[in-house]
């Protein structure tokens, strides 16, 4: 595989936001949270709700009153109910923020994790339905890796383009995100290869059921009511990876290295082009394994429906960003936008205080926001001038004199 | 790499000089070996062409030696070194002799119906238009220097407030306006974000896609519920053309809808305002190097931020007339990747107008063989709609060579 430099001057991602990265600790995601939440809230008024009504709405929908000790009784039982929601949503979000996350620590913008996302749900529900008469413990593992293989074999596609040829990893993530729906939508639509065989099922787009060796158990509330399966533990167990991995590893110290300056990663011995495709690999693994989550842990089947709504993989986007691609940071912001999803979701925001329809929108409304407001570092800046970054001398513009 | 011969490599008297002696400057850097490789590409679309109508030969065997002759062409272009257009003759001779096998196979009244070739470039046409808004969008803010992934989201912007504005005006020329106008606020969002704010462009233009969708979904939920935007929506009309009785070009172009001859046009404005005007030497050199256009007079700040403004109504007419145009009704998140397409149609045009369209016909052209090829299989109908996605995707990992952005495209710049 040959190998060319990215040209003279390359600056990535990584490295221009990198004042956003390292700046700022925990200050600069909770205001830009706070602000996307205070236009958002202009948006459900402008839409003629009472914002703090509807956020209030929100945030019980959640479940994470359940957190304070004071609610008791029926409102606590039903509270548990709602954070078990939260945190099954939660689950799979930090995995798909984790794949946004180690990208751009490599300079790559993975908007894919949609599609590494679909691919594990279509591999975990396919080998989790074959299989039959495996033991339990022995089919979860086979499904999971299974699973995590098909993201990683569809991000790698992109990994390959982007070092052989130097395609653009975000036009192409994006249009493996949409080959992935089609796919999808072939496989378990009707008469598609794997459609479900139930002949209660011959009219409706769905795939076979997951056997229930291969389901995830569930720890806290009641398996009929689909309560919080073991997937957030896997999550958390995977983010401790990520850091060990990216943080007190040889990989991950090439991944920094490639991330701030390919050219000299380069210089130095590291190969830009096979850590792009490392990286990609590692990427779609973790998003991946969120597909494999939530087949195995509540949803049991695919329906061609739920592909096309789904927005795990493009919320992984803001969740990392939020998190500041940090381990930490990602379990935090998934823990955000999975009490945002479910406290919008039709289940739970009562349609009397604000529409659930909406909800929904005004969820990408905020993700749209988070995401506007942490690419601009100079608003970071503003905001931490003075505490947290000290003063360097300024330094020559070299990526502008290099133009021609 | 001869092939990837560009108009700034030009030498300048070729740049002042005739079109003609400009091309066969071109020409002649292009070496022998690619010229085999050249070759082996278009005999290997010859041996699938061949089998289908009007020519319908109906045995393998001439489409397996041309085929087999491309490959030994493509074998002496490899040799030579010219690794892309080289690989690009196999993969079109392997690709051309499966597309005969598939077209011997089957049925002649099948082919007869998928393969009109006058619908097919008219269908081409129509689903080229919202690809080649975006794209001369995308050309012009990055000519200037600021990527935009953000097109997707200013499309679907303006495919909403096109079906919006003709609703409330109750005239289609009230949509365009409005959905023009639109797009246009979404670009000038990103340019404060991109240019004043210096924000990472692409995150900032992801956060613009966010919110499009976002936006746009609000708005149609709170606006037409779930009943879905009305049917007596006002309709962008067609242009008949008294040229029915031309074989081919007649039957194809003689009913279009009036933007997909706005978008032909825009595209030689375009071309003719950003390579023969001095605003579009000015635009094109913020975009290589705004120091110095800067230190020469030219605000690369106000440069900018007219571009990308134009930029983003450029990307929503194209959503518009999927809109109002062609399908005549709104849902969400309808543009479904088209701007990504778009951008891919930038970088495969080389940030020219024209290759951006030609680009803009290739994705467009295999949007229209999908929504006929479910003749042969109806199960698999759906799967043929990811074929677009797929060409493009094979389109940027490139068989024409490696395309060189503007310099400074995607750096935000800053006065000193």
């Amino acid at each position: 595989v040959s190998i060319e430099p990215t040209g003279a001057g390359t600056i990535t991602v990584a490295s221009r936001l990198s004042g956003y990265l390292r700046g700022g600790g925990v200050v600069v995601p909770i205001v830009t949270a706070l602000f996307a939440f205070l236009v958002g809230g202009l948006v459900v008024a402008a839409a003629g709700a009472n914002p703090i009504d509807t956020y209030r709405a929100i945030f019980e929908g959640s479940g994470l009153n359940w957190l304070f000790p004071w609610v008791t009784g029926d409102d606590r039982t039903l509270a548990a109910l709602n954070l078990q929601q939260t945190l099954i949503l939660t689950a799979p979000l930090i995995l798909t923020g984790l794949a946004v996350a180690f990208a751009f620590r490599a300079g790559l913008f993975n908007i894919g994790g949609q599609g590494q996302y679909l691919v594990g749900t279509f591999a975990g529900v396919y080998v989790g339905s074959s299989l039959d008469g495996t033991p339990a413990l022995l089919h979860v593992v086979i499904t999971i890796l299974a699973a995590c293989a098909a993201g990683a074999a569809w991000a790698g596609i992109a990994g390959v383009l982007k070092a052989t040829t130097g395609a653009n990893e975000v036009v192409s993530t994006i249009m493996l995100n949409w080959t992935a729906v089609y796919v999808g939508l072939y496989f378990f639509g009707l008469g598609g290869p794997l459609h479900s065989d139930d002949p209660a099922a011959q009219s409706i787009p769905v795939s076979e059921d997951v056997l229930e060796s291969a389901r995830l158990p569930v720890f806290w509330g009641d398996p009929e009511l689909q309560g919080l399966h073991i997937g957030i533990f896997v999550a958390l167990a995977v983010t401790a990876l990520f850091w060990v991995l990216l943080n007190r590893s040889v990989t991950g110290y090439e991944v920094r290295a490639v991330g701030f300056n390919p050219d000299a990663a380069e210089y130095g011995g590291i190969s830009a082009g096979r850590n792009y495709i490392k990286v990609m690999l590692i990427c779609g693994l973790f998003a991946g394994m969120a597909g494999a989550l939530d087949v195995l842990g509540w949803q049991f089947r695919i329906a061609t429906n739920d592909i096309q709504v789904s927005q795990v993989g493009y919320l992984g986007i803001a969740v990392a960003l939020l998190g500041r691609n940090t381990a930490f940071g990602t379990v935090i912001a998934a823990l955000l936008f999975g009490a945002l999803l479910n406290g919008t979701s039709v289940r739970n925001l009562d349609p009397t205080v604000f529409d659930p329809q909406l909800a929904t929108n005004l969820t990408w409304i905020i993700q749209g926001l988070i995401v506007l407001f942490v690419s601009a570092p100079v608003l970071v800046t503003l905001l931490t001038r003075r505490r947290f970054i000290p003063r360097r001398k300024p330094m020559p513009k070299p990526e502008v004199m290099s133009g021609g | 790499m001869s092939t990837t011969s560009d108009a700034r490599a030009a030498p300048p008297a070729g740049a002042g000089g005739q079109p003609g002696s400009r091309l066969r400057g071109r020409l002649a850097r292009v070496s022998r070996a690619a010229w085999f490789g050249w070759g082996g590409v278009a005999l290997g679309l010859i041996a699938f062409y061949i089998t289908l109508p009007p020519i319908l030969v109906r045995s393998l065997i001439p489409s397996l030696l041309l085929a087999a002759v491309g490959l030994g062409l493509a074998a002496v272009a490899l040799r030579a070194g010219e690794k892309r257009v080289g690989w690009g003759a196999v993969v079109a001779c392997v690709a051309g002799a499966f597309g005969a096998y598939g077209a011997v196979e089957s049925g002649v009244t099948n082919l007869e119906r998928v393969v009109v070739w006058s619908a097919l470039l008219a269908a081409a046409l129509r689903y080229a238009t919202p690809l080649t808004f975006a794209a001369l969008g995308g050309v012009v803010s990055e000519r200037s220097g600021v990527v935009n992934i953000g097109l997707e989201g200013m499309m679907l912007t303006g495919a909403f407030f096109g079906v919006w504005g003709a609703d409330v005006t109750s005239s289609w020329l009230g949509g365009v306006v409005i959905g023009l106008l639109a797009g246009g606020i979404m670009g000038l969002l990103h340019a404060v974000f991109s240019v004043s704010l210096r924000a990472d462009q692409i995150v900032s233009g992801t956060a613009i896609n966010f919110l499009a969708v976002g936006i746009t979904g609000f708005l149609f939920v709170k606006v037409y519920g779930t009943q879905g935007t009305p049917d007596d929506l006002p309709e962008i009309p067609d242009v008949h053309l008294p040229i029915g009785w031309i074989p081919f070009i007649g039957e194809a172009l003689e009913q279009l809808n009036l933007l997909i001859w706005v978008a032909l046009i825009m595209v030689a404005v375009l071309s003719l305002f950003l390579f023969r005007t001095a605003q579009g030497l000015r635009l094109r050199s913020v975009g290589e190097n705004p120091l110095a256009a800067d230190t020469a007079g030219i605000s690369p700040i106000r440069m900018r931020y007219y571009a990308v403004i134009a930029s983003g109504s450029l990307a929503a007419m194209g959503g518009v007339f999927l809109s109002i145009g062609f399908v005549h009704s709104f849902s969400q998140n309808m543009t479904a990747g088209k701007g990504f397409i778009a951008l891919a149609a930038v970088i495969f045009g080389k940030w020219k107008p024209g290759g951006a369209l030609a680009a803009a016909l290739l994705f467009g052209f295999s949007s229209a063989l999908a929504q006929r090829l479910p003749v042969f299989s109806p199960t698999t109908a759906v799967l043929f709609q990811a074929l677009p996605y797929v060409l493009t995707l094979i389109a940027l990992a490139g068989l024409v060579g490696r395309s060189r952005p503007p310099a400074a495209d995607g750096i935000p710049y800053e006065r000193h």
